[in-house]
């Protein structure tokens, strides 16, 4: 099992929740998210007064998958969350220990 | 607003009525004018603007000041205009109208008396002379009109203190402003005897001979004479320009100057927390601004139309220079910018609305859309002081532009409608350079009594009860240590 930690555009996030849907996975964990990379921040104008906004609004998408399919989940992410501008995002990936279903007890794969 | 003789015409009327009734009683009973009854359009008319200005305070300023300020401010500001509004509005009618509109013995020339405190005297069968010689309003209808001018002028000053001042010191600052600077120079500006009074005496001065004639003089100098200093001198101010707008803006000044910067002003993000509320409050703002102007005009009349079409076009033509001056400087026209320019032109045609023609007050529009943007986005950043919602920068800076911009397009050869000599019972010839000189004195007058008398009560609040919070509570935001509620529970 693997974590996969994703940080998209917002206006994204349902794409890119359709093509995970697609693979057959079940379930993500959604979080607004505010923070900079490369594209830093931009800066905003109130009368005459200049603020520099350096955290920028994000969402992350958390999601476990089966070590199998993980490649065509980040395959996915990346395809649907791509505009080719600065600031489309990250992925990350970390390995998961255990995993439990809460109503029934089940365990790893197939908890998930 | 500019003639002073009424009260004297009103006695020698009297006494010319008087001199015939002995002579001849039969024809004195003859030339007694009826006693002149309101009209039901001028009162409806009336009463409507009275509530369009209100609308213009509550909610109108409150959600404009409200949306600059950040989330922990909101509920502070708009308190803070709501209790302007409310503590006003009680003044008013205790000694404030007494104070702004009747005769002040020898002190006339600066502040009335109280001869109509708690409203003494005033009856649904009073009645309030307007502009034109022999009509009429319910005088309890130019009570409440006047009131609501009284209330926005002192809500328009609390936002150069927002976010970092007590409310305890608001509502102390509120009272004595309203009672020592509002009501001497409303007196000062707008209180004449009126037309009746004023052409009634020319008349008497026209018709006496010989002897007679020096008696009619002296009697129609009283009339004028009675009147504040700055209607005396022939100010042309007809909503409210120097009365509403430099009045509050250099008492904004002189606040923001004693209570101090913001903590974190310059280093910190202080960025409006909602321009969707500012854009309400704008535009709640124009449209209660018919009220103030139009209805400025007293009556339902040509006049009022002139005001109304004015505070269509200069408003627009402020707008659109405020944002274009922000594309051409910043590379982006900003909403706030709009809305910023839209206010800065209501505030530059205020006194102007009634004397300027519609085209003249698209390039007085112009002018205060960009001098007021070149101001708060450039000057007021050099001088480094924290007017946090820019009071000075669009309603001092604003109003003077107007002020004097009312002294050159009054001229009727430049579309203005002149000054009504109800001396001569015509529109005067009009003198630009005198006027604009006038204009310029009312200006000072109202810039120093403002502003000294701000800074003296500001000075007595300070000492009395301070005006800030500590730094801690600011930090935390004045809705939860003045009000202990927040503005948004999500």
């Amino acid at each position: 099992m693997k974590l996969v930690t994703a940080i998209i555009k917002p206006f994204k996030l349902e794409e890119v929740r359709s093509a995970l849907t697609d693979l057959g996975l079940q379930g993500m964990t959604v979080t607004e998210v505010k923070g900079y990379g490369r594209q830093k921040g931009h800066t905003e104008i109130y009368r005459g007064a200049e603020y520099a906004v350096s955290f920028l609004p994000k969402i992350k998408i958390e999601v476990v998958v089966p070590s199998g399919t993980v490649d065509k989940a980040v395959e996915a992410i990346v395809r649907t969350a791509r505009t080719g501008q600065i600031g489309d995002g990250k992925i990350f990936v970390s390995p998961i220990d255990h995993a439990v279903r809460v109503r029934t007890g089940e365990t790893d794969d197939s908890a998930i | 607003m500019t003639f002073g003789p009424l009260r004297r015409i009103a006695v020698l009327a009297a006494a010319a009525s008087l001199i015939a009734l002995i002579a001849d009683p039969a024809l004195a009973q003859e030339a007694k004018p009826p006693a002149p009854t309101p009209n039901k359009g001028d009162t409806a008319w009336m009463m409507t603007a009275t509530a369009l200005v209100l609308l213009m305070t509550v909610p109108g300023l409150a959600l404009f000041y409200g949306g600059l300020v950040r989330t922990k401010n909101m509920l502070s500001m708009l308190m803070q205009v709501f209790f302007a509004e409310c503590i006003v509005v009680i003044l008013w009618v205790l000694y404030g109208y007494s104070l702004a509109f009747s005769e002040g013995g020898s002190f006339n020339s600066f502040v009335g008396g109280f001869s109509k405190a708690f409203l003494a005297g005033i009856t649904t069968d009073t009645n309030a002379e307007t502009f034109s010689d022999g009509v009429v309003i319910p005088e309890l209808v130019y009570v409440c009109f006047q009131m609501t001018f009284a209330a926005i002028t002192c809500a328009l000053v609390v936002g150069s203190m927002a976010e970092r001042m007590k409310f305890s010191a608001i509502a102390l600052f509120v009272p004595l402003w309203a009672t020592f600077v509002y009501f001497p120079i409303a007196h000062m500006v707008w209180y004449w005897a009126g037309p009746a009074a004023t052409v009634a005496a020319s008349k008497a001065l026209a018709a006496a001979a010989g002897d007679a004639k020096a008696a009619a003089q002296t009697a129609l100098d009283a009339v004028t004479a009675n009147a504040g200093l700055a209607y005396q001198w022939g100010a042309l101010d007809f909503a409210g320009g120097t009365v509403v707008h430099i009045n509050a803006g250099i008492a904004g000044l002189m606040g923001a100057l004693i209570v101090g910067k913001r903590v974190g002003f310059g280093r910190e993000a202080m960025a409006p927390h909602s321009l969707t509320m500012t854009m309400i409050g704008a535009a709640l703002l124009w449209v209660g601004w018919f009220g103030f102007n139009a209805g400025s005009a007293l009556e339902a009349n040509g006049t009022a139309a002139l005001a109304m079409i004015n505070t269509f076009v200069a408003t627009a033509a402020a707008a659109l220079a405020w944002m274009l001056g922000e594309r051409m400087t910043k590379g982006k026209p900003s909403l706030l910018g709009g809305a910023s320019g839209a206010v800065a032109g209501l505030v530059a045609i205020t006194p102007a609305s009634g004397y300027s023609g519609p085209m003249g007050a698209i390039v007085l529009g112009i002018v205060a859309g960009f001098v007021c943007m070149f101001f708060c986005s450039t000057i007021k950043n050099k001088m480094g002081y924290d007017d946090a919602l820019d009071v000075f920068g669009v309603h001092c800076i604003g109003g003077i532009l107007g002020a004097i911009g009312t002294g050159i397009l009054a001229a009727p050869w430049l579309g203005g409608t002149g000054a009504f000599d109800y001396t001569a019972g015509k529109i005067g010839d009009y003198d630009m350079m005198a006027q604009l000189i006038t204009q310029a004195k009312t200006v000072a007058l109202t810039l120093v009594w403002s502003g000294v008398g701000s800074a003296v009560i500001f000075a007595i609040v300070k000492a009395l009860v301070g005006l800030r919070p500590g730094t801690d509570q600011e930090r935390e935001g004045l809705d939860l240590v003045d009000h202990g509620e927040r503005a948004y529970n999500y």
